[in-house]
């Protein structure tokens, strides 16, 4: 008789932690008045922005919008060439969005994209002019100040042809919240020539339950560059961009960074299609359990020829915790270029000797290795914002050791 | 300063140093010959305290404190430093802070050191990633003079550097050994090489690195113990004359 494997461990998919109880979120929707000035916002929520990466002064942002809650509280733009409004006001004011308003995700894929087709509170359209080079990033943030809140968000994101742009967007809560929901849909457009550089920084909290759902489609001669930073306890998160190289000679970049804190759940990865002839993708995911359980799958599929795709994903495991890196490569045609390197283990013994015979002591190498290997340099990021990375990175690392 | 006491040392179950002994005084430079896996690079992993030689007998002392079983940066903050032979990438470490960490308290002017390692381009370069062996070893002593050690660790300064490389490289070792006097107005030379105090344990097989520093004394490593103690270029030229089979032949 073959031995009979008995593990009964359950596929990570299933985990119980995936599911989220809707019913057990209100979605009657919290309206929250309009707040002109950021720095209007208590000490407390102004920080909370600031961790997410929002500049409450506004400087050097050619726009910024913010919900709290279920609702709008602020929008502006302070540059031609880049559009920033509220979603319902743009539903409104587009004739629907026709070409963009669920045509990358399906409002039945999910149930969460269900909730959010249902019964949309807010979120942002952002849209360039042709040609337009907006050099300054366009912020949002989305905020949720109350307990057991569930929040609906639906982005739309254009970038017309040969346009810039770079986008920040933070979400995070009030520290005193206890539980709550995010859903959010974000469908992206990269037109021909154009170019994104789309920033997401999540600080969340022990008690919040996150679903984004988002989608790309670049055209030819377009680049998306996709930027995840996820630095601080969250109770879970299932996130899995996908972005469709559809046009000649597109390209992505999908870079994460991801720190699991004990009692967090994070199911975080991202896909890329290769569609255009000539595409070129990158998938870079640096992640570190300091005892939480983390996810990490990638898939990049090679539909064309000419195509490139590499895959890299690199955990360290900090405390018992778990990281459960899944590379996946998948080629359709012959001519396809797919490779990916993976490694979950634990901080270089080499590495720290090396630093120690410079006069570290142990924990000091080990935390300067650790901040190395989150490093953001490959994001492109404008420098303000990547001194404030730097410096929560630093903050995380204190209460890693 | 370093005095080496009846050392034996294993990796695991192999025994690698079986008994050396050796003295260092200020201001002196030791050269250690021998030929691929006799010991060399285990002596000095053992004098900076890497995990995995373990001392089982003898012991290690440092300006007679015994440093035998000190942690690594224990030794480094007495001045023990290290050039590597094989240094690691630090990913997301630039080289310009890994020597501002080398200099730890003192003030270091870390563009001014560059230059003179002709390393001003790999300042904002993660250290030693991607640099070619030149450049390792340029990084190597980039880190140390800002580390300014009393004692120098150098694993072959000469092992995948080009000719033009050499030179600068023999430069910079000589001026870690303080043997880069130059007169000055208040102090003769006498009294400059009175006051300096650096000293060198320096492993070679081709013994270009002898062309740029005074060497005082040289002994060959064979099969885990010292001998054959000489002047280092008629120790090099008897090997290059006869190998180390022949020089071996005092060992017994």
């Amino acid at each position: 008789m073959p031995k009979v494997n008995q593990d009964k461990k359950e596929q990570p998919t299933k985990n119980d932690r995936e599911e989220v109880e809707l019913e057990s979120y209100n979605f009657a929707g919290e309206q929250s008045e309009l707040i002109p000035d950021l720095r209007q916002l208590d000490q407390n929520d102004k920080e909370q922005l600031i961790m997410a990466g929002v500049d409450v002064n506004e400087e050097g942002r050619s726009g910024t919008y913010v919900q709290m809650n279920s609702s709008k509280v602020h929008c502006d733009t302070c540059h031609t060439g880049v559009e920033v409004l509220d979603i319902k006001d743009a539903l409104d004011k587009y004739d629907n969005l026709p070409e963009y308003y669920w045509q990358a995700v399906s409002p039945d894929k999910d149930k969460y994209t269900r909730a959010v087709a249902d019964n949309l509170h807010g979120g942002y359209f952002i849209r360039t002019e042709k040609g337009a080079k907006i050099e300054e990033p366009v912020q949002s943030c989305l905020f949720i100040k109350k307990s057991g809140l569930g929040q609906n968000v639906h982005n739309i994101i254009v970038v017309e042809e040969d346009s810039e742009l770079h986008i920040i967007t933070g979400c995070t809560v009030s520290q005193d919240v206890e539980a709550a929901l995010h859903l959010g849909v974000s469908e992206i457009y990269v037109k021909r020539g154009g170019k994104l550089t789309f920033t997401m920084i999540h600080n969340w909290g022990e008690q919040i339950e996150v679903r984004p759902r988002t989608v790309a489609h670049v055209e030819e001669d377009g680049i998306f560059m996709n930027n995840y930073i996820m630095l601080k306890a969250v109770k879970s998160i299932q996130l899995y961009p996908t972005i469709y190289l559809n046009g000649d000679r597109s390209i992505a970049r999908s870079n994460s960074i991801i720190v699991t804190p004990p009692g967090s759940y994070v199911n975080s990865g991202s896909r890329v299609v290769l569609n255009g002839e000539d595409s070129r993708a990158e998938i870079i995911a640096r992640t570190i359990t300091t005892g939480g359980t983390l996810l990490n799958p990638g898939h990049i599929i090679g539909n064309a020829v000419p195509a490139k795709g590499h895959l890299e994903c690199k955990g360290l495991i900090l405390e018992d915790g778990t990281i459960h890196a899944i590379p996946e490569l998948e080629g359709n045609v012959a001519g396809v270029e797919l490779s990916h390197e993976a490694a979950v283990g634990k901080v270089d013994q080499e590495e720290i000797e090396y630093l120690m015979a410079r006069g570290m002591d142990e924990e000091e190498a080990t935390s300067t290795i650790v901040r190395g290997f989150l490093n953001v340099d490959i994001m492109g990021l404008p420098p303000e914002l990547k001194a404030s990375i730097d410096k929560t990175i630093e903050e995380a690392g204190e209460e890693m050791f | 300063m370093l005095e080496v006491k009846d050392l034996h040392v294993n990796i695991g179950d192999k025994k690698v140093l079986k008994g050396v002994d050796l003295q260092l005084d200020h201001d002196e430079t030791f050269i250690l010959f021998g030929p691929n896996g006799s010991g060399k690079t285990s002596l000095l992993m053992t004098i900076m305290g890497f995990g995995g030689y373990e001392v089982v007998q003898g012991s290690i002392y440092l300006n007679g404190e015994d440093v035998t079983h000190m942690p690594i940066y224990e030794r480094a903050r007495r001045g023990i430093g290290m050039s590597f032979q094989r240094p690691p990438t630090i990913n997301g470490l630039k080289t310009r802070n890994m020597v501002e960490l080398c200099a730890g308290e003192s003030e270091v002017d870390v563009d001014a050191l560059a230059e003179e390692v002709n390393l001003q381009d790999f300042l904002d370069r993660d250290v030693n990633s991607g640099f070619s062996g030149g450049e390792l070893k340029r990084s190597e002593l980039l880190q140390l003079l800002a580390q300014k050690p009393e004692l120098v660790l150098f694993d072959e300064p000469e092992s995948g550097v080009d000719l033009e490389n050499m030179a600068l490289i023999g430069k910079m070792v000589r001026r870690l050994l303080e043997q880069d006097l130059q007169p000055q107005p208040d102090k003769s030379m006498k009294e400059q090489k009175n006051q300096r105090k650096t000293s060198g344990l320096i492993i070679t097989h081709t013994g270009h690195i002898l062309d740029y520093i005074n060497a005082d004394r040289g002994m060959v490593m064979y099969n885990g113990v010292l001998c054959c103690a000489a002047r280092p270029r008629d120790i090099l030229e008897h090997v290059r004359e006869y190998g180390y089979e022949e020089c071996v032949k005092c060992l017994k």
